[in-house]
């Protein structure tokens, strides 16, 4: 009963971590999910604190307020840069 | 292919552009239009002379996104075919590193699908730069004009 969170480009590096998982029953939203990552400690809690962070669920972009439920793959990830 | 058919291939390797340029065309006779963009890994940029490039993605949410934005552009435009290929991994100056290609019947469908595609693209597909600079390696940043561009589709 867990959520999938991948973190990618400078995020990953910065986190120095590519994926945790979350238990589905502490968190409703992406916003919650943010939260309870930059409690883990300091260094997380500064990352976190970007607003600039784009997210998506099971490859969708979404706004924080988008709940989330058990099974579903979250991803953190700063503004693309491609093409 | 059909006279609709999407391409969309994310990958390491090279592409040649004829080959792609050829498969939109081929048993093609109703498109007399075909618009392809490329674009190249520049040797400056920001001021900094870069040397390299190595593109991160988000394995699935990339080949997601892309179709998304191909979808809006036929629902906007008459255009027949469409070929997105962009290249990740380690990557030289001069190298190529995006095609977007649109057919239609008319020119002016395709250019603007075209256009269309890599100003979404842009903002929206899930890849990352970072360049190798004399200043050592380099995320870039997201640009604000580039939030502008794909913005003044909406008006």
């Amino acid at each position: 009963m867990t959520i999938k969170v991948v973190f990618f480009a400078t995020l990953r590096e910065q986190l120095d971590c590519s994926e945790v998982q979350v238990p589905a029953s502490e968190v409703n939203t992406i916003a919650d999910i943010k939260i309870k990552l930059a409690r883990k400690n300091e260094h997380w809690q500064q990352v976190f604190s970007h607003s600039a962070l784009l997210s998506a669920i099971n490859h969708d972009m979404v706004q924080s307020e988008h709940t989330v439920k058990t099974g579903d793959e979250v991803a953190f990830f700063p503004p693309v840069t491609g093409g | 292919m059909n006279n609709t058919s999407v391409k969309i291939s994310i990958q390491t390797q090279d592409f040649n552009l004829q080959d792609e340029v050829d498969l939109l065309e081929q048993d093609n006779a109703v498109d007399g239009a075909v618009v392809t963009f490329t674009g190249r890994v520049r040797n400056k940029n920001e001021g900094l002379t870069v040397s390299g490039l190595y593109l991160e993605h988000y394995s699935g949410m990339t080949e997601k996104s892309l179709a998304k934005i191909i979808a809006q552009a036929q629902q906007r435009w008459q255009i027949g075919r469409v070929s997105v290929i962009h290249r990740i991994g380690q990557l030289a100056i001069g190298d190529q590193i995006v095609f977007v290609g649109v057919t239609s019947m008319h020119r002016q469908d395709a250019f603007a699908a075209a256009e269309f595609i890599m100003d979404y693209l842009k903002v929206q597909a899930p890849f990352w730069k970072k360049e190798l600079t004399e200043q050592g390696e380099k995320w870039l940043d997201a640009k604000q004009s580039d939030n502008k561009q794909a913005q003044q589709w909406n008006n």
